[in-house]
């Protein structure tokens, strides 16, 4: 009881991730600051954030439906919490797993933009619903080609497992060479989930202010700025474990390292990708996700599948 | 989004605006059906506080018309007062105001690039461009000792005059952004991204453009071969070799690219003005009183053509000054560009006409949310109502005034 306990609250449930998160958003704010030539923040400034906004009066808009706008920030900090100990990091073994662990993974990392949507539908304010509606079309767009591009090493390991993914690709290293075409897409669509430039169209600021989050203040923007820290490095684990399952076997700590590395390499990509693009209009995301990055998710999974078929 | 029309209000205070001006737009879906500019929050009453000054006091004045482009406000003034009297300035007082004319033009050029990349998320060219515009603002801050108000002009010439030093610092600055102005050209050419978000944006065809009475960048982008510096030559452009710079794109990638071209022409010019700089008086002496007569004054600011109107009765103080801003000019443009276009391209549409609001606003209207009615407040409707609204804050506008009038007669 005690163990589990200790696993949900502190490592490696709450308090490792709310701290890995932090730093995940210092690290990329620092990265893309450097990269903008600039200084950027000091280190403990998300933290800062965090507390600073903690403090903060909460406003509840008159109009908005109090429940859900209260509900939705928390609600998203869980699920991505659920989703975090079903995904192997220092070993190919997770500290919870079952078959079929991957599609919950993936159905917990939907709910987050599900949040949004609702907090923000909720708020009752133009800018607000404009963003939720953003969100959610933005949803559409980026999911299949996640889907289909985390779907596509799964099935080629056989198994519907995260756990079971990181076992047979560090057993097989070579094998994830066929994936990379995956693994960009996996990036962009990460991208999407994560509402980063330039797919932050459901936060545009100079068009809608704060999009989905226009309305919150104080506590619950804390909560759900911690969530979307959060997700990132969900995420990112989640994209490492799938894509680069390397060095699963050199013990505890050595593990840990990597897999620190891997996830750090992956929020490196994801800064570089939003220094040098501009944000697209919400159509054109859409066009280009359904034209260029589904069909090519299709074709990796194909590879994929003709690949088992001539190895069998 | 349900397909039903929602009304949003962007302004008077939002993070696209920098400077509190209000639009509303209705909006289906994405798209915009219809777009109402208000324009009239930053009312400052120049015109009238120009009537009541001195023309001395006028150039101080003017100069503060406008945060970026203050040397074009004070220059247009001062040519129009000068054409008045009939003074004729000095060469080297005219080099002099078309150098601080030109570098101006450049850091308005670069704030606007900055700009314009930060209103479709692409933070990185902002920072790129406002690090390089500081190298002109140092500049400008080692000829006049400002970085925004130069005080370079006085009636009749410049105010200072350029020392021998000063020049190898200027060309190796002009240098430097030519490269990274070259470089942006690469990027904004070659960026997938940031093409698809600026080509086929705001269309303004050549006809409407002329209809629209569309000036400056944004009517030479929609292939408008019209630049005062070239058709009314002022200052030292008559003597001066510059191409103006036109695009036939039409929209707001167009734009980009004829600020982009000016910025290398202006690079040009600032060399060949350093290289002819020509010797003598920078200046010669201006009457207090400017006789009896009127003039128009006209001018190419970086933003558009910029026009003064000056009436004088002999007196030194000017009997009527009007000035037209050239955002004036464009806004009419802008509610016709974003017709049916996207809610997401609304930000970077205001921003392609480098839109200056304070610099535009002349008079106050409002709207009463009840009924609907609109109405405006001349001046002195409103000079009554921001002493009574100071009064009821507690704050007497008239001992105010006793006590510094007491103060000055004691010293």
């Amino acid at each position: 009881m005690a163990q589990a306990l200790f696993n949900i609250f502190v490592f490696p449930g709450f308090l490792f991730v709310a701290a890995f998160g932090l730093t995940a958003e210092y690290i990329d704010r620092k990265l893309y600051a450097l990269m903008q030539n600039r200084i950027g923040p000091p280190w403990f400034q998300p933290l800062a954030d965090f507390i600073k906004l903690s403090a903060k009066e909460d406003v509840v808009p008159q109009h908005a439906d109090k429940l859900v706008f209260k509900l939705m920030p928390i609600v998203a900090m869980t699920s991505i919490l659920t989703a975090f100990i079903y995904i192997p990091m220092w070993g190919s073994n997770a500290l919870f797993a079952f078959k079929g662990d991957l599609v919950v993974v993936m159905y917990l990392l939907t709910v987050p933009t599900l949040t949004y949507f609702l907090g923000g539908w909720y708020s009752r304010s133009v800018y607000s619903m404009i963003g939720a509606a953003r969100s959610l079309t933005q949803l559409f767009a980026y999911e299949i080609p996640l889907f289909l591009s985390i779907l596509a090493p799964a099935m080629l390991a056989d198994t519907w497992s995260l756990s079971g993914i990181s076992e047979y690709f560090s057993t097989h290293p070579w094998a994830i060479l066929f994936n990379i075409v995956g693994f960009v897409i996996a990036i962009i669509a990460l991208l999407g989930k994560l509402e980063k430039v330039p797919f932050d169209i459901p936060e545009a600021e100079t068009e809608i202010v704060a999009g989905a989050f226009t309305e919150y203040s104080g506590r619950l923007l804390a909560m759900f700025r911690l969530a979307i820290d959060m997700e990132l490095v969900v995420g990112a684990s989640l994209l490492a474990a799938v894509f680069l399952p390397f060095g699963l076997h050199y013990g505890p700590a050595a593990g840990f390292a990597l897999y620190l590395v891997k996830v750090l390499f992956i929020i490196g990509l994801i800064s570089l990708a939003r220094t040098i693009v501009a944000r697209l209009r919400i159509d054109q995301m859409i066009n280009f996700c359904w034209k260029v990055i589904a069909p090519l998710a299709f074709l990796q999974f194909l590879a994929d599948l003709i690949l088992k078929g001539v190895h069998n | 989004m349900p397909e039903r029309e929602v009304k949003l209000t962007i302004g008077p205070q939002h993070p696209m605006l920098k400077e509190p001006e209000s639009f509303l737009l209705t909006l289906r879906g994405e798209k915009i059906t219809e777009m109402t500019v208000r324009l009239g929050y930053n009312h400052r009453g120049i015109e009238k506080a120009c009537e009541q000054r001195t023309y001395i006091q006028d150039m101080y004045l003017v100069e503060r018309v406008c945060g970026i482009c203050s040397h074009s406000h004070s220059m247009c003034l001062a040519q129009t007062i000068e054409e008045i009297a009939g003074l004729q300035v000095p060469k080297r007082g005219l080099y002099i105001r078309t150098l601080v004319a030109e570098l101006e033009r450049i850091h308005s050029h670069l704030l606007w690039l900055g700009v314009a990349g930060h209103e479709i998320g692409f933070d990185t060219l902002l920072m790129y461009a406002w690090r390089d515009r500081e190298l002109v603002m140092d500049i400008l801050a080692i000829i006049s000792g400002n970085r925004v108000n130069y005080g370079m002009n006085v009636i009749g010439g410049a105010k200072r005059d350029i020392t021998p030093d000063q020049i190898p610092q200027i060309l190796a600055a002009v240098d430097t952004l030519e490269e990274r102005t070259k470089y942006y050209i690469h990027v904004g050419t070659e960026e997938i991204t940031l093409r698809e978000r600026l080509s086929g944006v705001g269309k303004l065809s050549k006809e409407d453009a002329i209809r629209l009475g569309a000036a400056g960048p944004t009517v030479r982008a929609s292939g408008v071969d019209r630049d005062t510096r070239r058709d009314d030559p002022y200052g030292a452009y008559g003597e001066l070799s510059f191409d103006v710079v036109t695009d036939n794109h039409c929209d707001v990638y167009g734009r980009t690219l004829v600020r982009l071209g000016e910025l290398m022409q202006a690079y040009k010019l600032i060399r060949q003005i350093l290289k002819n700089l020509p010797e003598g008086p920078i200046a010669i002496k201006a009457p207090r009183k400017i006789p009896a007569g009127q003039a128009i004054g006209r001018y190419e600011a970086p933003r558009g053509e910029d026009v003064h109107y000056v009436k004088a009765n002999g007196t030194d103080k000017p009997e009527r000054v009007k000035l037209r801003a050239p955002t004036l000019a464009n806004v009419q443009a802008v509610a016709h560009m974003l017709k049916d276009g996207y809610l997401a391209d609304t930000p970077i549409v205001i921003a392609a006409i480098d839109p200056c609001f304070s610099c535009t606003d002349r008079a106050i209207a409002t709207t009463n949310l009840d009924n609907g009615r609109t109405d405006r407040m001349e001046w002195p409707a409103l000079r009554t109502y921001g002493i009574d609204w100071y009064s009821k804050q507690g704050i007497d506008f008239a001992e105010l005034n006793r006590k510094l009038r007491t103060m000055r007669e004691s010293n």
